[in-house]
């Protein structure tokens, strides 16, 4: 047991270290969803692509460095250290382009990986519905094959909490093209122009305030056959790339605890300062652990990657523990400040506001990427091996399951 | 980075295993729970010296193997994933963690090689009252080299040979050495939440003392001691965990109610995806404490305070739901539910409770954040 870097490792760091001293963007760094701070994202992944630090362990025919999970770590914790532009090529990268690689056509391999991952393109990923959110493999985006011969594809239909839609270039849809057989037999995978006018894509107003996910509608969208990843019918299958991708990719947060300290040790009660509050003790240790538990789990996890060894099921408990840590630590914050909390105003309340943000946010938090009870869903059947649910819909044809609201 | 035993360390461990299932099944940890006479199963302690798990840690000078914390944290989880009811932690958690944290030459000498060949037992004396260790509840007194007072509960205080006493020198708190098999000591055998466990209350009338370390370091001493032990018994308290974890996972699954197995329920499926992922926050943070206590790292105290109310929060939760899931027939003697029910409850407090390890925990954050 040792934390200290491999002679290896170490050599990797200072290469990284140094080479982000003499790259990172100096100056402002404005936020993606504008199209100034878009454009410093596209530059920096841009940067690190042709310095061989995009994609580190994706194959080189593809454009990426054939280069191991262990530096892939080490770069971004380096990265971590300095402040770099936002990252919207997660999606496209992390879920989108695995799923094209997997299960894509040679001619879109070739077409698409290397504009992505030097971040010349964007991607989203068009899955969720109005009536399918957990239950992704309800939707109800309709494909048809147009009447007139050419094998082409019309689609119609809405989509849901599209990350990043507004400013994507391509999207990878998953859409119903049989309802007459089970629900995950019927679906097919597309990928999609979103700059096409038959998409129209319209931001979602969360109730935190802000607008990072979209409504997507697609009225008459016609795709060539060519567009189809994987086979007719086998968009279920292909689709579970995706999401594997996207449950282990989420989940990440510090605890906050140290600022809970800092805020209680200036707020007095009637108890004396905040700080000396038993009740309040004892909540920061109890966070406390659950966020160094999971730090030392990723540091398992690394040690199993830099290894060569595929990690254990211990990597998917990130998020099912820090959503709601995250949602207990800000009411416990703002109930510290009694009616004080109730301000928002980032000029007047304690430490900017941060906690009443992360109160509002938290929900969201707790849902996208899977909700806190299909994550433990997930840990049950796949890392424990429990039996799944009763499925009432799996073997009725698609058009003749009840959909209630 | 390394976050992770070696290979050799894992070897032990899988060799550790595969000797306490074949020596120590749950019919003998309920073969000492249902002899009254009997608070430990003396069998396979001998059994245990023999493989010389005592003296992992102790220098080969001194009769062990020489060997490091992170070997005794792999046997550690062992047996308590296997509930072994012996001494062990009384013994080499406590006993030969005092005499190596404190002991002069001539203690180390006397003692450490007959605790590695399994020929003493031992004991750690220090709290006299409900509530949490403090200085103002020490009463008992050492002076001209005898001991007086009343200690209780004392842990393994009712079978062992030499106790480790905390106790006041002209005024001030001391850790002391006392031969329990010598005159002035009474032993009393008491009623306890886990009889695999055995707990005594010892009474001291002029018994001979001998001090561990400097006069006045006695709370110092005990804080540095349980340290220790904090992380020695999270990895007791993970092996409980895991394996109350997979007991209720098994008997979910073969369990059928309304037609279908138990563990098909989200009911029951959520439950047990709760006690997976408080297991493996458990044993990262146990991992964390062995790498600081095996390193003797100044993080010692904040990672000993984490590894303890980690696993305590664990092993409670995973017990008291491993027993919720078997219904009924979890709730008589005949079923091994209370065995972990019980030996949760023990571990949890026998280094001092969850609530005053938090208050620990959190005073070392602020003494962090002040730095």
């Amino acid at each position: 047991m040792d934390f200290n870097d491999t002679a290896e490792e170490a050599a990797y760091r200072a290469d990284a270290r140094a080479w982000l001293e003499a790259n990172a963007p100096k100056g402002r760094i404005r936020d993606d969803e504008d199209p100034a701070g878009l454009k410093q994202a596209k530059a920096w992944q841009a940067r690190k692509a042709a310095a061989g630090y995009s994609c580190i362990t994706w194959p080189r025919e593809w454009g990426g460095v054939g280069g191991a999970n262990w530096q892939q770590q080490i770069f971004n914790q380096e990265e971590a250290r300095f402040e770099t532009p936002g990252n919207p090529f997660t999606i496209g990268l992390g879920m989108c382009l695995p799923t094209i690689m997997t299960s894509g056509a040679e001619a879109d391999k070739q077409r698409f990986v290397g504009p992505a991952i030097r971040g010349e393109e964007i991607w989203c990923q068009l899955f969720s519905e109005p009536s399918g959110g957990s239950d992704v493999a309800a939707s109800r985006t309709r494909a048809v094959r147009a009447s007139d011969g050419s094998g082409d594809w019309i689609i119609n239909g809405q989509k849901v909490w599209t990350s990043g839609a507004q400013y994507s270039d391509f999207g990878i849809l998953i859409c119903r093209t049989d309802p007459d057989v089970p629900k995950h037999k019927g679906l097919t995978m597309f990928w999609v122009d979103m700059h096409d006018k038959a998409i129209d894509v319209r931001p979602i107003h969360q109730m935190s305030g802000a607008s990072g996910f979209n409504e997507v509608y697609f009225t008459d969208l016609r795709v060539k056959d060519t567009q189809r990843i994987g086979a007719v019918g086998d968009g279920w299958r292909v689709s579970l790339v995706t999401l594997m991708n996207e449950r282990n990719s989420i989940g990440g947060g510090s605890g906050y605890h140290r600022q809970v300290m800092e805020l209680a040790s200036s707020v007095a009660t009637l108890a004396g300062s905040g700080i000396k509050d038993a009740g309040l003790r004892e909540k920061v240790a109890d966070w406390y652990v659950r966020a160094e538990g999971l730090k030392y789990t990723r540091l398992r996890t690394q040690t199993a990657l830099s290894r060569g060894q595929t990690p254990g099921p211990e990597a998917s408990i990130g998020k099912l523990v820090t959503a709601p840590l995250m949602q207990d630590v800000a009411n416990t914050a703002v109930e510290l400040e009694d009616q004080f909390g109730i301000i928002s105003d980032p000029s007047v309340a304690p430490l900017s506001a941060m906690f009443q943000q992360t109160l509002m946010s938290a929900p969201g938090m707790r849902i996208a990427g899977g909700t806190d009870e299909i994550m433990r869903n997930i840990i049950a059947e796949r890392v424990l091996g429990l039996p799944q649910d009763v499925r009432v819909d799996k073997d009725v044809a698609f058009k003749d399951i009840p959909t209630g609201r | 980075m390394n976050f992770d035993f070696s290979d050799d360390q894992k070897f032990l461990k899988s060799e550790a295993r595969k000797f306490l299932e074949g020596r120590c099944p749950t019919s003998k940890v309920r073969a000492v729970l249902d002899d009254p006479k009997r608070s430990y199963d003396a069998d396979l302690w001998t059994e245990v010296a023999g493989q010389g798990w005592l003296g992992t840690a102790i220098p080969e000078e001194y009769g062990g193997l020489g060997l490091g914390r992170l070997e005794l944290c792999v046997i550690a989880e062992e047996l308590g994933r296997a509930l072994a009811p012996i001494p062990f932690s009384s013994t080499v958690y406590f006993l030969a963690e005092a005499l190596l944290l404190a002991g002069s030459e001539a203690q180390k000498k006397a003692w450490l090689p007959k605790i590695a060949a399994g020929e003493v037992i031992g004991c750690f004396a220090s709290v006299e009252k409900p509530g949490p260790l403090t200085e103002a509840q020490v009463q008992a007194r050492v002076e001209g080299g005898k001991l007086a007072g009343t200690k209780l509960p004392v842990t393994d205080g009712d079978i062992a040979d030499v106790a480790v006493v905390l106790a006041r020198e002209a005024g001030r708190l001391g850790l002391f050495l006392v031969d329990l098999n010598a005159d002035g000591v009474t032993r009393d055998a008491l009623q306890t939440l886990d009889p695999t466990r055995g707990v005594a209350k010892l009474t001291f009338s002029g018994a001979a003392a001998e001090r561990l370390g400097e006069a006045g370091e006695g709370l110092a001493l005990a804080d540095q001691l349980l340290e220790r032990a904090a992380v020695l018994i999270a990895f007791e308290q993970v092996g409980g965990a895991d394996r109350a974890l997979e007991m209720a996972k098994d008997y979910a699954m073969g369990r059928y109610a309304f037609g279908r197995p138990i563990a098909s329920y989200q009911a029951i499926k959520h439950k047990l995806a709760d006690m997976y992922v408080n297991n493996e926050l458990a044993r990262s943070n146990a991992y964390y404490g062995a790498w600081a206590l095996n390193a003797g790292a100044s993080e010692l105290p904040l990672a000993a305070a984490a590894a303890r109310v980690s696993a305590c929060q664990a092993y409670w939760y995973a017990a008291k739901e491993n027993l919720q899931t078997h219904g009924g027939i979890g709730f008589t003697w005949q079923m091994d539910c209370h065995l972990f029910y019980r030996r949760a409850q023990q571990l949890n407090l026998v280094a001092g409770g969850a609530k005053a390890w938090k208050e620990r925990l959190v005073t070392q954050l602020e003494r962090r954040n002040a730095a």
